[in-house]
């Protein structure tokens, strides 16, 4: 069983660009739909509250593990905690790393979230109930508006 | 959120609960693996040709029926274990969900830095 997820994207951007984007907390909230509270800071909590449309009472929350300029970011948190009943505290996070090599067209990004084995009891049933509250279509719509508005 | 479909997440919860925890071992995988081909085994069947004793063997089944991977069934005196696929489809259709997640993050990335 699969137990981590790995993208890899190809962005049109220098490493320098990419890397503020992604530790810059401003920046960061600016595409991933959050308020955070503070800068970044290895070692600390990160915390802020989720800007999408009908989740802005969502919490946000995640621990800084490394930031290697340009080269590594990477934080552990609970994947999608988004149940405001549910506590994740006592679950064993996720690590999701951001690395960057630079390419002859810009960056090359990798991003791994691995971890999911440890995940315990339930996570998997908010797929269910969040597919089913239309989010994905919600993210898409998002996306449309952001390309189509830069 | 309607009252039924809290209920029907709530059952949901409960089946898929320690998945993960019993998959993250590789000798239980294995016997996963040994019983997706196919048939219901036996312990005798499951042990043998590994390297675990019968005990071994029956305390990683309980960890796998615990988290509803595998089901006992009772034939006579001897007890027979199958795959139960439920809890591991469940499990990837969660991973297929984060993962979606992050491509529609991504891509918000990408607008973004190439903007």
């Amino acid at each position: 069983m699969n137990d981590r997820i790995e993208k890899r994207i190809e962005l049109k951007a220098p490493v320098s660009r990419v890397w503020r984007a992604l530790t810059d907390y401003r920046e960061f909230g600016e595409w991933f739909r959050v308020k955070l509270d503070g800068p970044f800071v290895p070692g600390q909590i990160s915390r802020g509250h989720i800007t999408y449309p009908g989740y802005e009472n969502v919490k946000w929350e995640a621990v800084v593990q490394k930031m290697e300029p340009e080269r590594l970011f990477s934080f552990t948190w609970h994947p999608y905690a988004v149940d405001p009943k549910m506590d994740y505290s006592k679950e064993t996070p996720t690590l999701v790393e951001f690395r960057l090599e630079k390419t002859a067209s810009g960056t090359l990004l990798l991003l791994t979230e691995s971890g999911f084995e440890k995940i315990p009891a339930g996570r998997s049933s908010e797929a269910f109930r969040r597919n089913d509250g239309g989010w994905t279509e919600q993210m898409k719509n998002i996306e449309t508006h952001v390309t189509q508005t830069p | 959120m309607s009252h039924k479909r809290r209920s029907r997440t709530a059952a949901k919860r409960q089946l898929r609960a320690p998945v993960f925890a019993a998959l993250g071992d590789e000798m239980r995988l294995s016997l996963v693996a040994k019983l997706c081909a196919g048939q219901p085994r036996s312990i005798s069947q499951l042990t043998e040709g590994s390297r675990l004793t019968r005990q071994a063997v029956t305390k990683h089944l309980r960890v796998l029926e615990s988290a509803g991977i595998v089901r006992s069934v009772h034939r006579g005196r001897e007890t027979r274990f199958e795959f139960d696929p439920e809890p591991m489809e469940g499990m990837r259709q969660y991973l297929d969900f984060v993962s979606e997640q992050w491509n529609e993050a991504l891509g918000r990335l990408q607008s973004f830095v190439e903007k």
